[in-house]
């Protein structure tokens, strides 16, 4: 379905609820409209269920914009297939550990479970990455186990570390640079996951595997135990 | 060479172009000038690229030495502006000698003041613009400071006297009407609380910055409950919980899953963030051909049409 948002916006829905092929179709869907190359075409934020398409009100009006969006559109379910093969696999490294992760404890004790395991049932599935947003780089990830998902903090901190790894309900993230968040931290990742060269790090539609490393490990790859 | 040597820089001064572009994608907010009306008029009034970089001074309260000669243009927020304490004009331009004392006095009634100097602003690019996004705390991409030096791109350039005629200065001063283009998740409101929204009068509250404005009035009753993160547009209204709207504006957050009765047109988004704490808004429905038909004129007028000889006029091209 696509629909006028405002004047210079539309939002294209895929499907009515989350399901993990569609980051992988919205992921095709955002390269085709790109490769097409389209003079009106100004921005795109891909997220879990829905394409936004920002475009150049000057050169193009809805009804000429969803004319030339829906040829692309129809054509993307005879593709989800090949879409799925192409996506790439990011792996991530994770120390986790009470001293990275300051909520480790309290979600292992919450699940019924010990940290190992709250560690092993967290880097045993492959996430996809569902959307990027709340700051550049941070890509929320899905889904986690559901004996380890946990609500966000009641009361977010104020300061969460660059490269901490958390939990709220069944996704996961990590946050590219020190901001506020109320995700619950079980680690930390040395890899950068934004920078204003490279851009993100990580985009819509890649899967992502976590792979659990030592203190000497995360040290030896850049990482910073400030809290 | 000549530049202003800003010696206070105001309660918070950015250097600020019409955004980024292709770059939400990444998590990355698009800024850009809040007030695109004042914004477009600064660069109108010096001939400059219709994207050029201003600085955009909020609420005031900012001092500059000009080095060497240089021709600046200021628009916004009605204040009081001086030249080695002469008062001068806003909305038209103005030519600056070596060793000029620029002052703008603390804003009262609005919020958003412009000064555009020759070719636009000199600074250094990131993502494809010249935005400054205080939140993101990019390195070197700060507010401005004292000390910093504000350099033209094209110095030497020089336009005849102008002055915006007064029937197309924005007048910011009354209630602001904003338009609601219906979109998202407006067939999931309330009849009563769509109309709750559309007929009542909002408040501006001090929570509101270049991320988005929150207004207090008539809380809607029952919003619809959160939906799946989606793409914010600029503009867009947000009704979180307690049922008091949120304007999101030029550096707000890309997705977000608070449910939106709709879109505030872009020109509307300029009037509204001229408003101070305090000042008076209203929604009034409006669709969207009319914001079309709006945002093109606007663009047309800025691209085909030049000044007259007199400086006092427009004509098209």
């Amino acid at each position: 379905m696509i629909e006028p948002v405002s004047e210079d916006t539309i939002l294209i829905t895929l499907a009515p609820a989350i399901d993990d092929t569609l980051p992988a179709r919205i992921a095709s869907l955002v390269d085709n409209i790109w490769r097409a190359g389209f003079r009106w075409l100004v921005d795109m934020v891909p997220s879990y269920t829905t394409l936004m398409v920002v475009y150049d009100p000057m050169l193009i009006d809805f009804r000429q914009l969803t004319a030339e969006l829906r040829p692309i559109i129809h054509r993307l379910s005879t593709q989800a297939h090949q879409a799925e093969l192409k996506s790439r696999l990011v792996e991530l490294p994770v120390y986790y550990s009470v001293e990275t992760g300051p909520d480790l404890q309290w979600l292992a004790a919450e699940s019924g479970l010990d940290c190992e395991e709250v560690i092993r049932r967290h880097s045993s599935v492959e996430y996809r990455v569902h959307a990027l947003g709340f700051a550049p780089g941070f890509a929320f990830m899905g889904q986690v186990d559901p004996t380890i998902a946990a609500p966000r903090k009641t009361t977010p901190r104020k300061q969460v570390p660059a490269g901490s790894v958390g939990i709220a309900n069944r996704q996961t993230a990590v946050y590219p640079q020190v901001s506020p968040g109320g995700w619950q931290l079980i680690g930390r990742c040395p890899t950068r996951l934004f920078d204003p060269t490279n851009l993100s790090l990580l985009k819509v539609g890649d899967r992502v595997r976590f792979t659990p490393i030592s203190r000497e490990a995360f040290l030896a790859a850049g990482g910073e135990l400030i809290s | 060479m000549s530049w202003l040597e800003v010696i206070h820089p105001g309660v918070q001064s950015s250097v600020q172009d019409s955004g980024r572009r292709g770059y939400r994608h990444h998590g990355l907010a698009a800024g850009g000038a809040l007030d695109l009306i004042s914004f477009t008029w600064a660069n109108k009034l010096l001939d400059n690229p219709r994207h050029a970089a201003c600085l955009e001074i909020m609420l005031g309260g900012f001092r500059a030495i000009a080095h060497g000669s240089l021709q600046i243009a200021i628009t916004g927020a009605r204040t009081r502006v001086a030249v080695n304490g002469e008062p001068v004009e806003l909305w038209r331009t103005l030519n600056l000698n070596d060793g000029d004392e620029l002052t703008i006095s603390h804003s009262v009634h609005n919020r958003l003041i412009y000064l555009a100097v020759a070719g636009g602003l000199d600074s250094p690019e990131q993502f494809g613009s010249r935005t400054v996004v205080v939140r993101e705390k990019f390195e070197g991409r700060g507010p401005l400071k004292r000390g910093d030096k504000l350099v033209p791109r094209e110095p030497q350039r020089k336009v005849p006297s102008r002055e915006v005629p007064a029937h197309q200065r924005p007048d910011f001063s009354s209630e602001v009407v904003i338009g609601l283009i219906a979109g998202y998740q407006y067939a999931q409101f309330q009849r009563s609380d769509i109309l709750r929204l559309t007929t009542s009068s909002y408040t501006v509250s001090d929570q509101s910055d270049r991320m988005g404005f929150r207004l207090q009035g008539p809380a809607l009753d029952c919003p619809p409950p959160g939906i799946i993160s989606e793409g914010i547009a600029h503009g867009s209204v947000q009704i979180p919980g307690d049922g008091q709207p949120i304007v999101l504006l030029n550096d707000g957050q890309t997705i977000g899953g608070y449910p939106k009765p709709g879109v505030v047109p872009a020109l509307d988004c300029s009037r509204l963030a001229q408003q101070l704490p305090g000042g008076r808004v209203r929604f009034e429905l409006c669709d969207l051909a009319t914001a079309q038909n709006q945002r093109r004129l606007f663009e047309l007028h800025y691209q085909n049409t030049r000044w007259c000889q007199n400086g006092q006029a427009l004509e098209w091209l």
